[in-house]
């Protein structure tokens, strides 16, 4: 019995893709590189690639730093736009390098690659994430309950009140939205947008019973009374969460609490 | 020019040796006012959310008061050249146009400071330049209000 043979003879009939016919551009990669054991500045580096545009920007970095500049420093985990680590600030605007198409952001201009704006630059891409755990943890995102003895089943909740706080649920915490928060870049003691969208995935969950604290965390100073609607969160968000909005609903529950 | 004289990227512009390397690393660019462990905890006060809540507030009220003072002063019975001693005089007679006139005073500067007050939290940087310019904001507030509530209340119209 013959075994089947991959039918090459379509693409042999054809005649040779010319150099016009390549699916590949090239695109200049401007990337804003900081190296403290090179130099204290940050400095711009240009990188031509030839790339299929329908590839990500990723791609576009992974290139670099295998084929051109090992040297390139960034964070990437999944790839695939889950573990957000790979939120950077492209073309002006704070997106995840995993979910950005190079021919969605205009590749006939060089594609700016700056790390996330806020957070202190480690090397390259890598900037310290840590004030932005920390704000995460200071509104305390696991659930608590004040019952002493833990249930002996699943802790039910209707669709409705699931449904109330799913927007939140869809946070990666990738600080795309933090990052983009001009009252962030000046003061890294607010909480931040992602901070109160973790609060506010317990406030408004029905099986949570500390939301008074929660609230009582972003009442302060630097809480959700320093948010500016600029709407920058909402934007950049590669989720696309309201964050604005769950910011606003966390204010409208400490008024309505209050008065 | 100095041979050991360094450029800003920090190599040497002669020898071409780096001053930072893997031992001697350049500082980091550091964000401003970072959140540390050491970031004060929560005051459990309510000043942010009753001063949000009072520029919404006041906002409202300073549309109508002000809207109001335009129109009286410079639109209705002819215009800004009306305006006068006597006309000032005239209208603070009645104690309507007093409290109209304070409470526009008032709300006006309160919402106007808590506004500056919080350009200053986001803008100033350093800790000492935010003390000083919201020391000079508030002196400043507190004189104008001072001030204009005294003229309200003890505004002679017979003063020679």
């Amino acid at each position: 019995m013959a075994t089947p043979v991959l039918d090459k003879a379509d693409a042999a009939g054809q005649p040779e893709p010319g150099f016009a016919d390549s699916p590949y551009i090239t695109v200049t990669f401007r990337i804003r590189r900081f190296n403290p054991e090179v130099s204290a500045e940050a400095v711009w580096e240009d990188f031509q690639l030839e790339i299929d545009p329908k590839e990500r920007v990723l791609d576009g970095l992974h290139k670099i730093k295998w084929d051109i500049d090992g040297t390139l420093t960034f964070r990437r985990s999944c790839a695939h736009g889950i573990c957000g680590s790979d939120a950077m600030r492209i073309n002006g605007k704070n997106r995840l390098a995993c979910k950005t198409l190079i021919k969605d952001i205009n590749p006939e201009k060089p594609i700016t690659v700056e790390p996330i704006k806020g957070l202190t630059v480690l090397k390259d891409l890598v900037v310290d994430m840590e004030p932005f755990f920390q704000a995460y943890r200071d509104v305390m995102p696991f659930l608590i309950t004040k019952e002493t003895n833990e249930p002996t089943r699943e802790r039910l909740q209707s669709a409705e009140d699931r449904a109330r706080f799913d927007d939140t649920t869809k946070c990666i915490l990738c600080a795309a939205c933090t990052s983009s928060c001009p009252v962030f870049w000046n003061d890294g003691q607010y909480f931040g947008p992602a901070a109160i969208v973790n609060a506010h995935r317990f406030i408004f969950d029905s099986r949570d019973e500390a939301g008074e604290q929660r609230l009582e965390v972003l009442n302060d100073r630097d809480g959700v009374w320093r948010c500016r609607t600029t709407f920058n969160c909402t934007d950049a968000c590669p989720r696309g969460i309201e964050v604005t909005k769950a910011i606003q609903e966390v204010k409208r529950a400490l008024i309505t609490r209050r008065y | 020019m100095s041979t050991t004289e360094t450029t800003a990227s920090g190599v040497g512009p002669v020898e071409g040796a780096a001053v930072y390397n893997v031992d001697n690393p350049a500082p980091l660019i550091e964000a401003p006012r970072k959140r540390t462990k050491k970031t004060p905890k929560s005051t459990r006060g309510n000043f942010e959310l009753a001063a949000w809540l009072f520029m919404r507030l006041s906002g409202i009220v300073l549309v109508v008061l002000v809207i109001g003072h335009l129109v009286i002063q410079l639109v209705l019975d002819g215009g800004v050249s009306k305006v006068g001693f006597a006309f000032v005089a005239g209208r603070w007679a009645s104690p309507w146009w007093q409290i109209w006139d304070l409470a526009m005073l008032w709300l006006a500067m309160l919402h106007g400071a808590n506004g500056l007050r919080t350009v200053i939290n986001d803008y100033a940087e350093r800790a000492a330049s935010r003390m000083w310019l919201k020391a000079l904001l508030y002196t400043a507030t507190v004189w104008t209000i001072l001030l204009g509530t005294l003229v309200i209340f003890t505004f002679d119209p017979n003063i020679r």
